[in-house]
């Protein structure tokens, strides 16, 4: 049942989408370069998990996604949510701690979340989303509604029994899910030849009877692709799809330099540089007609000013106050 | 402790005493081994597995898939079957991927089974706040476990405990879970070399004072003993006894203590609610009622999960600060 490696067919998107998904990428990555470097310089407290390297995968799935449909996400969750329309400012905010954040400064890079965007959070646990994405799409087909909700997961991830149970589950109750693994070769410093004995971790739909596709999660098209169809047989209540893309993290688990353990090499990372999704996809646009190289400029400006503006309002933003501590424990209205 | 007599010492962090501790049971015990999420190659994320590998090979030193069910499972059927493993569960809070393993089987299966199976596991796990790790990374679950009949649980709050209690809890014939603390790690002390044990079950005095009776678990400890200084330019001599373990709990040192201060504070860094404090007041008015001057107080955490700000952190997590606030009330200061 599984696809192998799919590319992207010659049927083009609109501009309008190529331009996006441009947009998202660039976006992505000036956010996560930036704030691995305040963590450098101490303005980020806490453990980061940067998402530079896999930004094709989250800008391809949410190009297909509204605020209505859910996401789930993972510790590596900051470029899910700038993919679904997270702002920078309230971003920047959290992960300075201050009270304008996302999550009022209590969740931080690990729970980074937004409701009202469909994104059901960042998590500190492995394997905790897709239960709660499965959950969400019972919740849409029991509306009646026709959003989706799509699982963000690692190749780690997929050997926690929560992933198991959530699939098996979406599966048998045909819900109006998308598992999608982002297969960057290795959880925390355990490479995937260590942890799984196999190699697309796409070839286990077949046994929760469901398509598998794995697909190239360094080139946006092909996730689009693959995720708009896979998206649109969840929405037509066809049942859930199991969408491997195959992806590379540039910095280390966590933070930029991490702890300098070498369980990869210099040429590895080099060879996926290679292979970036934005630097090929901006070749691409300009080839295709769809960006001038001073337009595609004019992005990585506007965004990078985007980011400036939003670390001076995050660094002016006020700390929590110390009696929000027992507020939001539970809901307190009648 | 008699073991650790005429070794020769020298100042190690917790972190290495950990390490220590692992390679002594590692060397001693041939039916040992350790496994964990990146506890091999990696050396594990704290540094606490460094060396482990080339010391005693892969099938001694396992890395596991990132499945704490697995995992867990791992401890119980092997220790069930004869080994004598060494779990390592990176987040205490992880306990919750993997509590059927813990509560229903590990803890349970000896006495279900009318005593025919033994299972000298020992269990791993970092708890503890303060590096904003936020709600998911930070917790102090040692009450979870201790509620658990068949379950050891210890707290060592310094390097020669964290080194001495693994090598204990290896040595004992039941589930034992060794809760270290992430904020500790790289506090130093001097650590005797080779092997030796810290008894489970045995609380400890870690300074003595006729007005008050403070009992602390894991981290803790340095915080009580901060608050013993500020205590004294006041003129308040407190006693601190470090617990060292929750179950069992020592309360026979404590109510001894309880006997010549008449009063006591309870303190750990788990929330106040359901907290171990709760059963060890209790139990302080169960047995020394008569020699009770004052109502046992506690000191703990707000009822709120861990949160992610420094500036919730701070306040969140109890300090000497608190302490001794609390202490002043206690003596109606
Ligand atoms: C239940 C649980 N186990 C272990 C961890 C520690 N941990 C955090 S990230 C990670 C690796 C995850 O690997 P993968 O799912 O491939 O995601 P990636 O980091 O590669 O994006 C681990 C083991 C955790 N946070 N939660
Ligand atoms: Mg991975």
């Amino acid at each position: 049942m599984v696809a192998k490696k799919k590319n992207a067919k010659s049927n083009l998107p609109s501009q309008k989408v190529l331009q996006e998904l441009h947009m998202k990428m660039v976006r992505i990555r000036r956010f996560e370069e930036r704030a691995g470097k305040m963590m450098e310089d101490g303005k980020i407290p806490g453990a980061l998990h940067l998402y530079v390297g896999q930004e094709a995968v989250a800008s391809g799935v949410m190009q297909h996604l509204s605020n209505k449909d859910w996401i789930t996400s993972t510790h590596r969750g900051h470029g899910h949510l700038v993919a679904k329309g997270g702002e920078f400012k309230p971003m920047f905010a959290e992960l300075f701690g201050r009270s304008t954040g996302y999550c009022r400064g209590k969740g931080g890079s690990m729970h980074i979340s937004n409701m009202d965007l469909g994104m059901l959070g960042a998590n500190g646990i492995v394997g905790g989303g897709p239960p709660i994405a499965m959950g969400a799409a019972f919740s849409n087909r029991f509306k009646k509604n026709k959003n989706v909700a799509v699982a963000f997961f690692g190749d780690g991830a997929s050997n926690e029994g929560s992933v198991h149970e959530a699939i098996n589950m979406a599966s048998l109750y045909k819900l109006p899910c998308v598992f999608v693994c982002e297969n960057n070769g290795y959880g925390e410093y355990t490479a995937q030849s260590r942890h799984q004995a196999i190699v697309d971790v796409a070839d286990r739909a077949s046994g929760y009877g469901m398509p598998g596709v794995v697909c190239d999660g360094m080139d946006v098209m092909a996730v689009y692709e693959a995720a708009g169809e896979a998206i649109e047989r969840a929405r037509k209540g066809s049942g859930p799809t199991l969408l491997e893309c195959k992806t590379y993290r540039y910095y280390d688990h966590v933070g930029v330099r991490g702890m300098g353990l070498t369980y990869r090499t210099d040429e590895e990372v080099e060879e996926w540089k290679n292979k970036d999704a934005i630097e090929g996809f901006e070749k691409r646009l300009i080839q295709l007609g769809v960006m001038t190289k001073k337009k595609i400029e004019n992005v990585h400006a506007s965004v990078g000013k985007d980011i400036d503006e939003a670390i001076i309002f995050a660094n002016e933003s006020p700390y929590p106050m110390p009696e929000d501590l027992l507020d939001n424990v539970y809901n307190e209205e009648t | 402790m008699s073991e650790a007599e005429n070794k020769s010492v020298r100042e190690l962090p917790y972190v290495m005493a950990i390490n220590e501790g692992i390679k002594e049971v590692l060397r001693e015990q041939k039916d040992a081994f350790i496994a964990g999420e990146d506890v091999a190659v990696a050396g594990g994320v704290y540094g606490y597995c460094t060396g482990l590998l080339d010391e005693f090979g892969e099938d001694r030193v396992v890395d596991t898939p990132i499945s704490e069910k697995g995992i867990m499972g791992l401890g119980v059927g092997a220790s069930a079957t004869g080994c004598r493993p060494i779990i390592d569960l990176m987040f205490m809070d992880f306990v919750g991927e993997c509590m059927d393993e813990i509560a229903n089987q590990m803890a349970k299966m000896r006495f279900m089974f009318g005593g025919k199976a033994t299972l000298p596991v020992t269990v791993l796990t970092m708890g503890g706040a303060g590096g904003s790790l936020a709600a998911q990374h930070s917790q102090s679950l040692e009450a979870w476990l201790a509620h658990l009949p068949g379950m050891k649980v210890v707290m060592p709050s310094d390097a020669y405990d964290a080194k001495g209690m693994i090598i204990s809890a290896s040595r004992d014939n039941n589930p034992v879970f060794v809760v270290l603390n992430k904020a500790s790690l790289a506090m130093t002390m001097e650590v005797p070399e080779g092997s030796y044990e810290v008894p489970l079950g045995e609380a400890c005095v870690r300074t003595q004072g006729k007005d008050l009776t403070i009992v602390a678990f894991g981290r803790m400890v340095h915080e009580a003993m901060a608050s013993v200084e500020k205590l004294k330019a006041i003129g308040i001599e407190a006693e601190v006894i470090d617990a060292r373990s929750v179950q069992p709990f020592d309360t026979e040192t404590v109510v001894n203590s309880i006997k010549k201060t008449h009063r006591a504070l309870v303190i750990h860094e788990a929330v106040k609610f359901g907290g171990i404090g709760g059963e060890i007041s209790a139990q302080i008015q169960e047995e020394a009622f008569d020699y009770l001057d004052a109502p046992v107080m506690r000191v703990a955490a707000p009822f709120s999960p861990v949160p992610f700000s420094p500036a919730l952190e701070k306040v969140y997590i109890p300090s000497s600060d608190s302490i001794v606030t609390k202490v002043k009330e206690t003596l109606a200061l």
